[in-house]
């Protein structure tokens, strides 16, 4: 008779890593649903081929390293950096673009370091940047929200699958973002940009479709606050220092105006940012205190590259600027242990 | 109502605890076999005290504690020792320890007990005496010897008593079902500890708020009492110490340091109970409430349990089913450990025997890489931070580990309980602590064995400066006496003269100077003596070889030829320089009792500044070296000053003298002066040698041999004594008994030799 003489605990929660990560991707639905309902197909492409590539990618890493594939690709967390990649990058991305983007995310930002949980940058984010910085004509192609289309139509399926493949490129369908156009103007007031340009004169109160993604994303964001997959101490403090940054530029809304509060929030990148990759993790800070100025600094970094940088959203630099400074937060932050502490 | 205060982290896993409660506690009938282990507590083991084949009463002692930290261990029921020996208990690490086995008469039959009404009339000490005795010790899991956490530091007031009701793990409801069935005496044990404890301010049980029944009972029987009743929202690990203080007080007990510090006591409720017992019954602590739970028994409940009985019967009367069975635990889920058979008896800590099923406790996928989500950090207690924990302990960075407070990790199990990538946490962290340990007592041990090195180092060194001191001082004393002896020979042969002892003395001087064929004539009969004891002694060692005497006689007596030889050298050498050296002599003597006593005086106060003066130097430059012969050195420059001393005021002693003739007189009279000089060297020469004057050769020789006998006998007592103690310095012991022998033996020679010349 010889029984399992394992330590204790005996006990343990049902989870494991594997539903984590999928508690994760069915949170992105919504935002999935919001983006295709706008752009079309071409998050759906980028989607499949993200997922494609990076699982790929993946097994191919875990084969080269001498790992059990199966048992590593269940943890899903290649699966969510194809996600997190694909809704990062303009819809209908050509399928080398995202192949590109995926070989850096998955084989050099991850397994590279010594795949999950060793990786000190966010992997989908530095596919991202990667490709920003090598394909930057590729990377602002966003294709036009439905709703301010010229012909009111969005690709046909051929037309999607055409682009992805590259046979023929289309820009009929590219419009540029309510990010960009805020950039460029100089001579408009605020509210009379916002009259005469269809992309905010369409929308509610930050410009059209991208206030629908964004609301849908901070949907997906507080379904897993509510499901403790993590805490909320990093996006609430971006999203804080966001609308404080937002908040003391906006001046009323002239024509050197940064936006007002609102604006930032609902805008670009803002929301799938701060509930699914300044929460990442791996590559963030880890205590909560540490959390909060990681999140901080991270909102004022989006500001800052956002209005005064050369790139019109800010989210993966300020990601990745960040993911630098996260043992240093780490050192700095080391929660009081108890009896170390001053009695309460 | 009294504030609750929350504590940092905690999880809420399954209760499981409605299994066990459903019955009140059970007996079941005793097993034959008891096996009590020595160690049931934390301290020292106690000591066995019955032979085999003792027949013992129930509650008799089986063994003492040994010690302070430690805890008897008394017999469970009545009836035969049968073995004494290495049993499996129940530990971690599934080792066996030494157990008492005894084989039960059945009968049950207790020994006498003293019971005490009323406490009151006792003094706190005599109870602790009786807690200790009853060999109780911490029953909700630790095991420290109870009597001791009730003896605080008379520096450490304690303010607070808390009774832990806690029981914050799944499964486990052995302290529940107590506090429902005997809150009296739970309460009365409250009183009991408090009077121990001089009447704390507070006095608190700590219950959860999933035991109501067991809250009711308590509040019924402490309402007419000081003690008070807390409960406060269930979450794991409420019930560990330190959380269950902060709950409670709001304070936390500093890293590293016991919850006295802070003036707080905390007992388990069955602790209490058994302390209850031992005093107002006598009783000492026999058996315990255990929680007897899991999927593969037909019944699950809370028995009152002999300790020492086997786990296996216990499961038996449960109806185990074993092949169901996934594993046994030894306590609850998170805290608890596996044990591989159920051959280990319960002991005091055992508060419950888990054996689920497989299909209640499957078994844990396995560990997958951290994701760092940071989960196990929301439910530390400690507030540590488990992953990076993790990470150290994987790169054995103990660095890091010491830093992020790994020994402040209470094991509670907390994080791996949450961990979504089922990572065991808690086991990398006891390796860690483990190796930390050991790393520790390495180090402490090495630590040790190099202060013990270098003690040794510096005891030898002084050891050596001493004997340097000794061999000085020795040197010293050699000069010494043989500058008196010189004066006693000149004292001699001035004395043979009678009548004018001046013109004796310069006659001798000059007869010295004049007459150097007597001194050769010494010196040539020195010669012939050396040579002989020479050749005696190359006699002696031949005959010592022949003999096959030991090897350390033959070594002494290879020494004392070698001694022989040189002194033979030696009188060959001082006969060779006689020769060139004879009429300076001579001439230096008769200027010396030239001199005036003042210039002789001022002389040597010029020579014993110089030798001062180079002396000091020597010291100085010693004393920066740091050298051995430091201490011999001070020695002599202290005794050079005192010389100094005196000689100055001899010169002054002289002046007042001389004053008082005229100069002229000191001038002129070189005759007389050059009396007066000899005389005074001759009066002191004589004080000195008073004693000795009388003597004749053989007589002083005699004495001498006396002497060295004496000294010899003690020589030799020292060494066996050093031999004895295994002192180090026996070698050196003996060299100086082979050196005295070698004396000893040189002066019988010169005896022997001197009663042949007389006859
Ligand atoms: S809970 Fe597990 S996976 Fe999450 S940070 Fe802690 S150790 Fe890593
Ligand atoms: S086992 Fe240690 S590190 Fe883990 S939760 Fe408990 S106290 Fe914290």
């Amino acid at each position: 008779m010889a029984f399992i003489s394992r330590s204790s605990p005996h006990a343990y929660t049902a989870g494991t890593t594997g539903t984590v990560m999928l508690t994760v991707l069915l949170a992105t639905l919504p935002g999935i649903v919001v983006l295709t309902f706008y752009f079309g197909l071409g998050t759906i492409f980028n989607l499949l081929t993200a997922l494609l590539f990076c699982l790929g990618f993946e097994a191919l890493a875990l084969q080269a390293r001498k790992k059990p594939i199966t048992f590593y690709l269940k943890d899903c967390s290649a699966a969510v950096t194809a996600v997190l990649l694909a809704l990062a990058l303009p819809p209908y991305s050509p399928w080398w673009l995202m192949a590109t983007g995926c070989f850096f995310a998955i084989v050099v930002a991850k397994q590279l370091y010594g795949g999950l949980g060793f990786n000190p940058f966010n992997p989908a984010m530095v596919g991202y940047i990667v490709l920003l910085i090598s394909f930057p004509l590729e990377m602002s192609q966003w294709a036009a929200p439905a709703s301010i289309n010229d012909n009111q139509s969005l690709p046909s399926l051929l037309e999607s699958l055409r682009q992805v493949f590259a046979v023929q490129a289309f820009d009929g369908y590219t419009a540029a973002t309510p990010l960009d156009i805020l950039k460029q103007n100089t001579s408009l007031e605020l509210s009379e940009l916002y009259a005469s340009t269809p992309a905010f004169s369409q929308g509610r109160w930050a410009g059209a479709a991208w206030e629908w993604v964004n609301l849908s994303f901070l949907l997906g964001g507080v379904f897993l606050l509510y499901k403790k997959v993590f805490t909320w101490h990093a996006p609430v403090a971006m999203l804080t220092t966001l609308a404080l940054c937002a908040t003391i530029f906006y001046d009323g809304g002239s024509s050197s105006s940064t936006g007002s509060p609102l604006f930032h929030l609902f805008s670009g990148a803002t929301m799938l940012g701060a509930f699914f990759i300044v929460t990442d993790p791996v590559s963030s800070a880890v205590s909560n205190r540490g959390r909060l100025i990681y999140g901080a600094l991270i909102g004022i970094l989006v500001f800052v590259i956002r209005v005064w940088g050369n790139y019109p959203d800010a989210i993966a630099f300020a990601v990745l600027l960040m993911n630098f400074a996260a043992p240093f937060i780490d050192y700095y932050t080391k929660p009081t242990t108890y009896g170390h502490g001053a009695n309460k | 109502m009294r504030p609750v205060f929350s504590i940092h982290g905690g999880v809420h896993p399954p209760e499981n605890k409605a299994q066990s409660t459903a019955e009140p506690i059970a007996v079941i009938p005793l097993a034959k076999h008891f096996i009590l282990p020595l160690n049931q507590h934390i301290g020292a083991a106690a000591q066995a005290i019955v032979t085999l084949g003792q027949k013992v009463l129930k509650g008799e002692v089986l063994a003492e504690a040994q010690g302070l930290v430690s805890a008897p261990v008394h017999a469970p029921t009545s009836g035969e020792i049968i073995a004494i020996e290495e049993r499996p208990v129940p530990h971690p690490s599934g080792l066996s320890a030494l157990s008492i086995v005894l084989q039960a008469d059945g009968k049950d039959q207790w020994t006498e007990l003293s019971p005490i009404e009323d406490y009151h009339a006792h003094a706190p000490q005599h109870l602790l005496e009786i807690v200790r005795n009853a060999g109780i010790a911490g029953m909700g899991g630790a095991g420290f010897p109870t009597a001791v956490k009730l003896n605080p530091r008379s520096d450490q007031h304690v303010s607070t008593l808390i009774l832990n009701g806690t029981e914050c793990e799944p499964y486990i409801t052995a302290d529940d079902v107590l506090m429902r069935e005997r809150a009296e005496e739970i309460v009365a044990g409250a009183e009991l500890l408090a009077y121990l404890l001089k009447q704390p301010k507070d006095i608190l049980i700590g219950v959860e708020d999933n035991k109501p029944q067991a809250i009711e009972a308590l509040q019924k029987a402490a309402q007419n009492s000081s003690v008070e009743i807390v409960s406060f929202p269930t979450k794991y690990p409420s019930g560990g110490e330190k959380q269950l203080i902060e709950i409670l007080t709001g304070k936390q007990v500093p890293s590293g340091a016991i919850p006295a510090t802070i003036g707080i006591v905390v007992q388990n409720v069955g602790t209490v109970l058994a302390a209850w017992r031992a005093v107002r019954y006598g009783e000492p602590l026999l058996s315990r409430i255990t929680t007897i739970v899991g999927d593969s028994l037909a019944k699950q409940r809370n028995i009152d349990v002999p300790l020492g009985t086997p786990i296996e019967h216990i499961l038996k009367e449960h109806g185990w089913q074993q092949e169901r069975c996934a594993r046994i635990v030894i306590g609850g889920p998170m805290m608890g450990f596996a044990i591989d058979h159920a051959d280990v008896p319960v002991i005091k800590t055992t508060n419950c025997v888990l054996v689920p099923s497989t299909e209640e406790m499957p078994a844990q996928p396995p560990a997958q890489a951290c994701i760092r989500c940071g989960m196990c950090a929301e439910a530390c207690p400690a507030s540590l931070l488990p992953q990076q924990l993790l990470w150290y302990s994987q790169s054995e960075n103990h660095e890091q580990l010491r830093s992020h407070n790994l020994f402040d990790c209470i094991e509670c199990g907390a994080c791996s309980y949450v961990c979504p990538s089922n990572i065991p946490l808690v086991q990398y962290y006891r390796a860690s602590k483990g190796e930390i340990r050991k790393q520790d007592q390495e180090k402490e041990k090495s630590d040790r064995s190099r202060l013990r090195f270098e003690s040794r180092k510096t005891r030898i060194e002084k050891a050596e400066a001493e004997k340097e001191a000794k061999r000085l001082a020795r040197k010293k004393a050699a000069e010494e006496a043989k500058k008196i002896q010189a004066e006693k020979a000149k004292l001699k042969q001035s004395d043979s003269g009678e009548s004018n002892i001046v013109s004796a003395a310069i006659a001798a001087a000059s007869e010295k100077a004049v007459d150097p064929e007597k001194e050769k004539a010494k010196l040539e009969r020195a010669f012939s003596s050396a040579e002989s004891r020479v050749s005696r002694a190359k006699e002696q060692l031949q005959k010592a070889q022949d003999e096959g005497a030991d090897d350390s006689r033959i070594e002494s007596l290879k020494a004392r030829l070698k001694q022989a030889e040189q002194k033979l050298n030696e009188a060959q050498n001082k006969l060779a320089e006689f020769a060139n050296r004879a009429p300076a002599t001579s001439e230096r003597v008769l200027q010396k009792l030239a001199a005036s006593p003042q210039e002789k005086v001022e002389k040597a106060i010029a020579s014993v500044e110089k030798r001062l003066a180079s002396a000091e130097e020597k010291l100085a430059e010693a004393r920066e070296n740091n050298s051995p012969t430091l201490a011999a050195l001070e020695q002599g420059v202290a005794k050079l000053k005192e010389k100094l001393e005196q000689n100055r005021s001899e010169l002054a002693q002289v002046k007042a003298e001389s004053g008082t003739s005229t100069p002229s007189q000191t001038a002129t009279q070189t005759e007389d002066l050059t009396l007066n000089a000899a005389q005074q060297a001759i009066e002191k020469a004589k004080a000195k040698a008073a004693a000795q004057a009388n003597l004749s050769a053989e007589e002083k020789q005699a004495q001498q041999l006396e002497s060295l006998l004496s000294r010899l006998e003690k020589a030799k007592q020292r060494l066996q004594k050093a031999e004895a103690e295994n002192n180090e310095n026996v070698d050196a012991f003996r060299m100086g008994v082979d050196k005295l022998q070698a004396k000893l033996d040189q002066a019988q020679a010169a005896q022997k030799e001197n009663s042949e010349v007389g006859s």
